[in-house]
């Protein structure tokens, strides 16, 4: 199990920080994204391995419309 | 000339003008983005004055929708209709309006009593009008009274003079008005540049959703384009007038037209920002390339694009009319802003569109647009993903000025319930009304125009519909409530907002009907779950309707504060809030007005006007608690087949949140504890957003509150203390 959004999701081998944003269809263009605190460029999202138990914030910093 | 004919007629048309009136005036300076004179114009007695803006309303109402809403309240009793001569059309720029070196500062605000909600509405558009209106030496035009003939009303800011016309021959439609007015008031070519015009059409006049369109002259394309006051039927108050058209001319705008304080400081402050556009928009949002539509994708990715009257968020063909496809059709081949030094850019036009309906068939037109609330509200949301379509209803719609989202979200309405049998070919004329049928869209669009046939009724607008297939045909008024999407009168834009509890407040909390321009934070607490608690909530319907009336007090887009972001945004406190976007708003309002804000008074400013809304609300009969509520198609499944649909979350949310057993549980019992609950949310919510907002219970600012803002009018007093 881990944690987006101080929600609990479920946790599959060779999970990337790249791959669980797709899974979410999180395509807004700006994502602020942070695994158990750091700040991960949007470059790294690919080599980013999700741990089971991580926690995980994608920050959409938008209140627009 | 893109319209065919028009030249021709022009001699015509300019012939059978008969002067009523004839205002001279000596335009003045502006002063640091003050004109500090209004121009009051009577049609039904054809009296044109000035009057002097003291500087308490400027304190107080700052200028743009604050000025419309202040003359507004003087001008109408609390019995006032919509239709009655008394009601009055208040444009006004606000004295950021008309500067040309920082983003999205060419907007006008509209005010007046809505025919929808028979209460205040504003509504903000782009074009030059605004501007140039102040050029000419007016900071709002107030328009009261009812003319007994067509008219057309003419600024003309380097003349001096302001005339009103008998004017018989014109067209109604605006991509034909716009052009014959041009012609006839333009001197040459190159002064077409300098004419802006507010009109409506066939459809303003005929329904009760009218919208007027702003222009401005395009110069490659050699024609005017259009913009939007859409809101809340404005346009039918302009015809119900008899004003075809108010036409503005001014040549000489300038960088410092708008004699700001400190130009050099505007310059920085704008390069700043053409810089983050110019670097940053092509990877997040697009708006020079394709305008607003990028968000068709992004909202059916997250389950929020309106598919089907509000059932779903998203569709499998939703990508035939995403951004994508929308963008080879519109040719216009360069980033263009609807006012000067707006590189944003995000107005976008079709040229050479050929008409496949109706009375232009086979014309060749610029086609303004799509915005992505026309293409939520005309296509997904009626199931009709065709982009041809959605071109072809986007420019009826304008040049016949009516509103896409209204007539999108009451033709999805219709189609619900044609597909639930409540209304049927005897009601519709023939019509079948099916979700996905463009061509029967477009004859009832059509029929709108001519005030004939089933259009008739669906011109009412939504809220009027429910009461007459109610009284006249027997339908459920139950279900028709929740499957309505209006609240106030006013139909809702274009987000599914069923998994935000925030933005259920966000628009049914809004003053003038449910738009997001008050509040729109689905991201905040549906995706990013920042506001999780009813506390968190009502801070963000707190401050983001205070924060976002500030753009309409000061002739200011929205766009550019928040679709596109400083490069370090995302590691500020509040990146929702953009922070150093905010801060370049008060050092730009400072270095127009010559004044020293800072953020705290900038919030202010938005809160005395914001209050006194409200209040104008309770003025008119509305403005308590009983007109916040929502219709629970805007927070849950209403049917079945909108459960199942998404069964498996709403089965989490009895289970996890509730404790229940769904797999215990019928379809119809999951659908009405969920109902429950969700109801029981939404008026905790309420709750806590007036005790935040400094409101009643009943949702009345209370006296305390209107006294610290110094709002306090002995008229608001007296109508506070009587609730």
């Amino acid at each position: 199990m881990i944690r987006v959004n101080h929600r609990n999701m479920d946790f599959y081998e060779g999970m990337t920080l790249k791959s669980l944003i797709k899974d979410l269809k999180y395509s807004f263009p700006t994502l602020m994204v942070k695994v158990n605190g750091e700040l991960v460029p949007k470059g790294k999202y690919e080599e980013t391995r999700i741990r089971d138990g991580d926690d995980i914030n994608i920050i959409h910093p938008i209140a627009g419309g | 000339m893109n319209v065919t004919g028009v030249k021709d007629n022009v001699e015509k048309i300019k012939e059978a003008h008969k002067l009523l009136k004839r205002y001279e005036y000596t335009p003045g300076e502006i002063q640091r983005g003050y004109a500090n004179k209004t121009l009051y114009i009577n049609v039904s007695d054809n009296i044109i004055e000035a009057k002097e803006v003291p500087e308490e309303i400027k304190e107080k109402f700052i200028g743009g929708k604050g000025f419309g809403l202040w003359y507004l309240w003087n001008a109408v009793k609390s019995t006032t209709k919509w239709d009655d001569p008394e009601n009055e059309i208040v444009i006004s720029p606000g004295p950021i309006g008309g500067i040309t070196q920082y983003p999205g500062a060419g907007k006008s605000l509209v005010v007046s009593l809505s025919p929808t909600t028979g209460s205040v509405i504003d509504s903000n558009v782009g074009g030059h009008f605004g501007p140039l209106m102040k050029f000419s030496g007016w900071d709002a035009l107030e328009i009261q009274g009812k003319a007994e003939k067509d008219i057309v009303i003419l600024i003309d800011g380097n003349k001096g003079v302001v005339e009103i016309y008998e004017a018989p021959l014109e067209s109604l439609n605006s991509h034909i008005l716009a052009e014959e007015l041009t012609e006839i008031f333009a001197e040459s070519e190159e002064d077409k540049r300098n004419i802006s015009i507010v009109s409506a059409g066939e459809a303003a006049e005929h329904t009760l959703l009218g919208v007027l369109n702003f222009s401005f002259y395009d110069k490659r394309k050699k024609v005017q384009r259009l913009k939007q006051a859409g809101r809340g039927g404005i346009g039918t108050v302009f015809r119900n007038k008899k004003i075809k058209a108010v036409v503005v001319r001014y040549k000489g705008v300038k960088g410092d037209s708008n004699n700001p304080a400190d130009v050099e400081k505007i310059k920085e402050l704008g390069l700043k920002l053409h810089r983050e556009i110019k670097e940053l928009d092509k990877d997040q949002c697009r708006m020079r390339e394709i305008g607003t539509a990028h968000l068709v994708e992004i909202m059916d990715d997250y389950d929020l694009l309106p598919v089907h009257n509000f059932k779903y968020g998203s569709h499998k063909d939703s990508r035939k009319i995403d951004s994508k496809v929308l963008v080879k059709k519109v040719v216009q081949g360069s980033p263009d802003g609807c006012w000067h030094g707006c590189s944003m850019a995000c107005a976008k036009a079709a040229q050479d569109y050929e008409l496949k309906t109706g009375p232009y068939k086979g014309h060749k037109v610029v086609v303004d647009g799509p915005e992505y609330e026309t293409v939520g509200g005309v296509g997904s949301n009626c199931g009709i993903f065709d982009p041809d379509y959605i071109m072809e209803c986007n420019f009826y719609c304008d040049t016949y000025g009516i509103d896409t989202i209204s007539f999108g979200t009451t033709m999805a309405f219709l189609m619900e319930c044609y597909e639930n049998n409540i209304i049927n070919k005897d009601i519709t004329g023939g019509i079948e009304l099916n979700f996905g049928n463009g061509d029967a869209a477009m004859e009832v669009l059509h029929q709108m125009a001519k005030g004939k046939g089933f259009g008739k009724i669906a011109g009412q607008g939504i809220r009027r519909i429910k009461k007459l297939l109610t009284e006249s045909y027997g339908a459920d008024p139950k279900f028709l409530n929740d499957i309505g999407m209006e609240v106030k009168g006013l139909e809702y834009s274009q987000y599914v907002s069923k998994e935000s509890l925030a933005q259920q407040g966000g628009y049914a909390l809004a003053n003038k009907g449910p738009q997001h321009d008050e509040a729109w934070l689905i991201f905040m607490d549906m995706v990013n779950n920042q506001i999780p608690t009813f506390e968190d909530k009502a801070e963000a319907l707190h401050y983001f309707p205070i924060f976002r009336t500030w753009f309409g007090l000061n002739g200011l887009c929205k766009l550019p504060w928040n679709d596109v972001e400083p490069v370090d945004n995302h590691m500020t406190d509040e990146p929702a809030k953009v922070p150093e976007h905010v801060e370049n708003y008060v050092q730009l309002f400072n270095s127009v007005t010559g004044k020293n804000i800072d953020k705290k008074e900038m919030l202010l400013q938005s809160e005395r006007v914001y209050n006194f809304q409200r209040v104008f609300n309770l003025k008119m009969g509305f403005g308590t608690r009983e007109h916040d509520i929502p219709p629970y198609r805007s927070m849950g499944p209403v049917t079945e087949e909108e459960y199942l649909s998404r069964e498996e979350r709403y089965d989490k949310q009895l289970e996890n949140i509730l404790g229940l057993k769904p797999e215990e549980m019928s379809t119809a019992e999951k659908i009405e504890a969920l109902r429950k609950y969700k109801y029981e949310q939404y008026e905790k919510l309420v709750d806590a957003v007036y005790k935040r907002r400094g409101w009643t219970e009943k949702g009345i600012p209370s006296v305390e509150l209107m006294e610290k803002l110094g709002m306090d009018f002995p008229e608001v007093i007296r109508l506070i203390e009587k609730h």
